[in-house]
């Protein structure tokens, strides 16, 4: 009796603890983390100088050509999700080396504290105008966002909590592929991942790919595209192989617009390019008309 | 020295004693091969096997085909686009037992590579092999898929057709599948265009085959910039066989004879047979939803990490 008492105390206890923690988890410790290094920087897509405060009033587009930057995943969140609702889920997981590469575990803490993150995506519960669902958003900036076990992990683990929760879930996609460091373990992600979309869309349940630049890879040729509405911002890069590979073994220059979101609407593989301005609208409204009737 | 120039050493023995004709001489090099098999061509590094699954005179798909199933019919055709030669599909008997087999096939000769485009498939190969595997699933048949692919085709065509998505389909619909599903990998198993065929109930590697994210020339150029480094990455990439079932990847190692399938492909065929039945064997006395319910277990549990606990909490700096 006594030691089951004990147990349980220091559950709580850590329960407890767990919380505090997450409350004071990514989403509050990160808010200003983007000032960016440089006050003028150029945009990679007009050559012209912009004032990078300003963009990111913005919200990352550039005012004079509306090229859209890359967003960082608590910004995306910051952006997407209705002020203090989201709450985040699937901490605590640990990437480790399998392969025994040499500095690899380096290279992680490196990214680790460059981002302020544990991996490449992170996930959990929040409303977007009201309509609540699970959102998950993976963060190219964290070693291009490449899938490893812990992504792999809490992808599939964010689908099941919607599967338990009932949610329909919004993923943002972007990533560089898969992880070589982690060989073999990154490939089964891509199955792993996908057979977790299968479980959620057995139920009934709604889920919303949005591609953003650069996705390609494994992550393409998985989740990303498993969406029952893929949506993508403006000129994302979005494909299976990268523009060099291809560029490589077919031995000539890609034409202009290959591979970007535009072209696979018109190839058929988008349901709509969205401007980042009427994304969360869109999204809103795509939740909503997905509301059960009867 | 690595496993081809090994070869080509025995080869030149070989060819001393047909020079030769009867003698002591011959009994006395043949002694010779046989010790220098027994001691040279045992000890393989991780490159000689990505030598050996790559090799000129290893049996392709279809010569697997013609061994396990004798009166196996081709069915060719997505439905959508056009036939994929690089992917070949149909339906044959193992043992009297109707299979739907889909493989990737290599050609044997730079013409035959061509039509085949060196087993690198286009979407429509992928929406084919789904194809064919949904139609399994309709017929209550079980699936034997054979792989040995470099990888996807990185083309023009390929991404307007949606590569990506074809594999994506293929992962999500084959992990849906009841039917009991067996992989083999008998040469090279090229990241997720091998993967799309190998989302199975069973996933068997014959010795000398490799499975990876990658290839090794690919491995050394991203990493270390230069793809001549190439064995240095297959040494450290965990692409073998064996590597591959300690991790649990694999389920079952099928043994090749000594130097190869090549060395003796009827063994190789007889062997591959075996262990495919042994594993179906097993599968068929399990119902449709247990099998289902095994297939998504084993891939979800997936991953080299530390699962949650409150005290990895206090690692996390924020
Ligand atoms: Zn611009």
């Amino acid at each position: 009796m006594n030691s089951i008492s004990k147990t349980l105390n220091k559950r709580k206890k850590l329960k407890k603890n767990l919380k505090n923690k997450i409350s004071e988890g990514t989403y509050n410790k990160v808010k200003n983390l983007d000032v960016p290094k440089g006050l003028y920087e150029k945009c990679p897509s007009c050559d012209k100088t912009i004032n990078m405060k300003k963009n990111i009033e913005n919200d990352y587009i550039c005012n004079h050509c509306g090229n859209h930057f890359r967003m960082r995943a608590i910004d995306r969140i910051k952006y997407i999700i209705d002020e203090d609702t989201f709450a985040e889920k699937g901490l605590g997981f640990i990437t480790l080396n399998p392969l025994f590469q040499d500095g690899y575990e380096e290279k992680l803490a490196k990214y680790k504290k460059a981002t302020n993150l544990d991996e490449a995506y992170i996930y959990g519960f929040g409303q977007i105008f009201g309509q609540p669902c699970v959102i998950g958003v993976m963060d190219s900036y964290f070693l291009m966002g490449s899938m490893g076990s812990v992504v792999g992990e809490k992808v599939t683990k964010s689908f099941e909590y919607a599967i338990y929760k009932k949610l329909p879930i919004v993923i943002f996609t972007a990533s560089g592929g898969a992880r070589m460091q982690e060989g073999i373990f990154s490939l089964m992600q891509m199955a792993k991942t996908s057979s977790a979309v299968a479980s959620h869309s057995n139920m009934g349940l709604l889920y919303i790919s949005v591609l953003t630049h650069p996705t390609t890879g494994g992550v393409t040729a998985s989740f990303a595209t498993l969406g029952d509405i893929i949506l993508a911002e403006p000129n994302a890069l979005v494909g299976f192989a990268g523009p060099r590979v291809i560029e490589q073994t077919i031995n000539q220059k890609l034409p202009e617009g290959f591979q970007r979101s535009e072209f696979l609407e018109e190839k058929g593989f988008v349901d709509k390019v969205i401007h980042r301005k009427d994304l969360k609208r869109s999204l809103a409204k795509l939740l909503a008309l997905h509301r059960r009737s009867y | 020295m690595d496993i081809l120039s090994k070869e080509k050493k025995l080869a030149k023995l070989e060819k001393q004693i047909n020079d030769l004709g009867d003698s002591k001489a011959v009994e006395k090099l043949k002694l010779e091969i046989e010790s220098y098999k027994k001691k040279e061509m045992t000890k393989l590094t991780a490159w000689d096997r990505v030598l050996l699954a790559r090799h000129q005179k290893r049996p392709t798909a279809k010569d697997f085909i013609n061994y396990i199933s004798p009166d196996f019919i081709e069915l060719h055709g997505d439905r959508l686009f056009r036939d994929d030669r690089s992917i070949i599909g149909g339906i044959g008997t193992i043992d009297g037992i109707p299979f739907t087999i889909i493989a990737t096939q290599k050609g044997k000769n730079l013409e035959n590579n061509l039509l085949r485009n060196f087993a690198m498939p286009h979407p429509e190969g992928y929406r084919k092999a789904l194809r064919l595997m949904e139609q399994a699933e309709k017929f209550k048949r079980p699936i034997l898929t054979l792989i040995d692919t470099p990888g996807a085709y990185p083309g023009i065509g390929a991404e307007e057709r949606g590569q990506g998505h074809a594999i994506a389909q293929n992962l999500f619909k084959m992990s849906q599948l009841t039917v009991p599903i067996i992989a083999v990998v008998i040469g090279e198993g090229g990241s997720g265009g091998a993967l799309a065929l190998g989302v199975a109930n069973r996933v068997l590697m014959l010795e000398n085959a490799i499975y990876s994210i990658l290839s090794p020339e690919g491995y050394a150029s991203i990493l270390w910039k230069d793809s001549t480094l190439a064995p240095k990455a297959a040494e450290i990439m965990k692409l073998t066989a064996l590597d591959l079932k300690d991790f649990e990847i694999i389920d079952e190692i099928i043994k090749e004879p000594l130097g190869g399938a090549h060395y003796n492909k009827t063994e190789t065929f007889k062997n591959t047979k075996i262990a495919i039945m042994a594993e179906f064997h097993k599968l068929r006395r399990l119902s449709g939803t247990e099998l289902h319910y095994r297939k998504i277990t084993k891939f979800r549990n997936f991953g080299f990490l530390q699962r949650f606990n409150y005290e990895n909490l206090g690692g996390i700096k924020r």
